[in-house]
């Protein structure tokens, strides 16, 4: 048997509902490449006995002729979302032995469609990282090194660990949430695609809130048709989050038409930036003559609050995550320090728990809402977003679709960047989608001088994220990306 | 608008988070080379522009006043690190 941890989803669902091979053979095949891929720290907790437990009911029925959509097919779920009696800290030590008593509702939907859970994944401690350096849990090793180099580098993040498992083959998808690039940056970082569908799409019922006006949940697979079947199973109106949009979810995988004959596709003016690395240039140049060779049309438009973007994110969401992240306290889960009263208690516990990225992001936003520096902080930044939001509105009327780089740089090794500026300048492609609360999606689309892997971004209409797969797909098939990290783990 | 050793913590204390003094001047360089990256957002005239309050337009949904889950006290206490008799116990708050 050739190794089925190579199978796409749509191949693996092929395969098993004729039979080629069991669930659990599917199953345990990934468990043992699991095994073998420790050193890449990808998971924080492997649930191999829940896994087989899956596996065989996919199998019963399989074999009643009554599979559901992701039937047997093995996942990696991101330790942001609940999942009933599993580990679920959200990389953080102030979570230390939390198992939530529920189920986010993402998750709950791949499982009710027969998805297998494999494990845990690791990622930037609450979400708030582009390297997955923050985790309490360590680093994540990217698959991919430089050429004739043996230098780990970061896989990027938030999702780091969902995109390292997805291209390391140690699941055939995988869940992640993306706030300000939290599933394109790393996608691109690994050669996967990552897409972060619209505010709204999918419930955040269960997924512990970063940035709540801004986090969306969305999968990270190996290509485009794989990520189009994961988002259709991920998203749901669901009543238990009242942002979560009352539409129907449409099938994203019939959106594969081949077809993007007279589409209009916008090239922000503003996103070629100084010091813009000439292989991103490049690239970025060949996706809009790939899409015109398809019959699109090439329009420049023009986005002038782009660079004000970053900046207000970080009012933002910053202000978001010290309110959401106030609960943890000691009191209700997770850790908890002594203290000689309630409230050197709540400080012990809090500076004890929480790592440096996530006190500094937490003091920005105490700062920000705190008395006398609310409007000129935290308004401010709100009518900036509005006029991000305007911005993308005029574009609307002249492009269907946004074609950017997904990042300014590709990978980058562990400790290279330790200004925290620095950092978030990582995020300069991905984060006005979140600001508007568009759908984006990264696509691998070559390989810089070094050989490590780049990508392009298509932005989409809101709720339009059909638009973006069928766009995406003739793009993955013009760009005949075919190279794979070498195996040496 | 820079902000010194004191508002650092006063910060802290507002986020409940210890910080000890020799983290303050780590901290305090931090935070203000975020907050002066910030400041570029001054040069942006907003007059007359609303501040954004939803990035998709819905329209609120109300649903009925009712118990949709409930008296399942042990479940809600099981990941607390210090309970007694279904109750969260914490330092002694009122003298």
């Amino acid at each position: 048997m050739s190794d089925l941890t190579s199978l796409t989803i749509s191949e693996a669902r092929r395969a098993l509902r004729k039979k080629e091979f069991t669930a659990l053979e599917l199953t345990d095949a990934y468990l043992a490449a699991m095994e073998q891929a420790r050193i890449l720290n990808a998971y924080v907790a492997e649930t191999p006995e829940q896994a087989r437990t899956m596996a065989k009911e996919s199998d019963r029925r399989l074999a009643q002729g009554g599979a559901r959509p992701l039937e047997g097919i093995p996942l990696g779920i991101k330790d942001l979302f609940a999942t009933k009696g599993v580990h679920t800290q959200a990389c953080s030590h102030v979570l230390h032995q939390f198992k939530p008593a529920y189920e986010s509702t993402v998750s709950a939907n791949l499982f009710n469609d027969g998805a297998v859970m494999l494990g845990k994944l690791n990622m930037d401690e609450f979400a708030m990282g582009s390297s997955n350096e923050t985790s309490y849990y360590g680093n994540v090793i990217n698959p991919w090194r430089r050429k004739g180099s043996n230098a780990a580098l970061v896989p990027g993040g938030s999702s780091g660990g969902s995109a390292t498992a997805v291209a390391a083959h140690i699941c055939a998808a995988a869940t992640a949430t993306d706030t300000g690039g939290s599933i394109r940056q790393p996608a691109a970082f690994t050669a996967t695609v990552g897409i972060k569908p619209t505010y709204g799409r999918c419930s955040r019922w269960g997924i512990f809130a970063f940035a709540s006006s801004l986090d969306q949940a969305g999968p990270i697979a190996r290509d485009v048709r794989d990520a189009a079947i994961m988002l259709k199973s991920m998203a749901s109106h669901d009543p238990k989050d009242t942002t979560s949009a009352d539409l129907p979810v449409p099938d994203y995988e019939a959106a594969l038409t081949g077809n993007i004959k007279g589409l209009r596709v916008g090239i922000p003016k503003e996103y070629r930036m100084e010091g813009m690395p000439a292989d991103i240039d490049a690239l970025w140049h060949k996706g809009a003559e790939w899409l015109k060779a398809q019959g699109a049309e090439i329009v420049e438009v023009s986005l002038p609050h782009t660079k004000y973007a970053l900046p207000a994110y970080y009012i933002v969401a910053p202000a978001e995550a010290s309110s959401n992240l106030a609960r943890y306290d000691g009191v209700r889960y997770g850790l908890r320090e002594t203290g000689d009263d309630v409230i050197s208690m709540y400080e012990n516990t809090r500076a004890k728990g929480f790592g440096r990225e996530v006190q500094r992001r937490i003091m920005i936003g105490t700062y920000v809402l705190s008395a006398g520096y609310y409007d000129a902080y935290y308004v401010k930044a709100q009518k900036i977003r509005t006029l991000i939001k305007r911005d993308f509105d005029e574009a609307w009327n002249k492009v269907d679709v946004i074609l950017t780089p997904a990042t300014p740089n590709a990978a980058f090794a562990p400790g290279e960047i330790t200004d925290p500026v620095q950092m978030y300048l990582n995020d300069i492609f991905t984060v006005t989608v979140n600001m508007a609360g568009l759908p984006g999606i990264a696509i691998p689309a070559g390989l810089d001088r070094a050989g490590l892997p780049l990508a392009l971004q298509l932005i989409g209409k809101p709720f339009d994220e059909a638009t973006l797969f069928r766009t995406a797909h003739l793009m993955e098939a013009a760009a005949q990306f075919t190279a794979r990290p070498e195996r040496w783990w | 608008m820079s902000i010194d050793r004191n508002m650092v913590r006063r910060i802290a204390k507002l986020a409940r988070i210890r910080v000890s003094e020799e983290d303050l001047p780590r901290l305090e360089g931090e935070l203000n080379s975020i907050l002066k990256w910030i400041e570029m957002l001054n040069e942006v005239d907003t007059t007359d522009v609303e501040p954004m309050t939803s990035v998709v337009k819905m329209s609120i949904k109300m649903r009925d006043d009712i118990v949709t889950e409930g008296q399942n006290p042990a479940a809600v206490t099981a990941n607390a690190p210090k309970t007694e008799d279904n109750f969260y116990v914490v330092p002694k708050v009122v003298e």
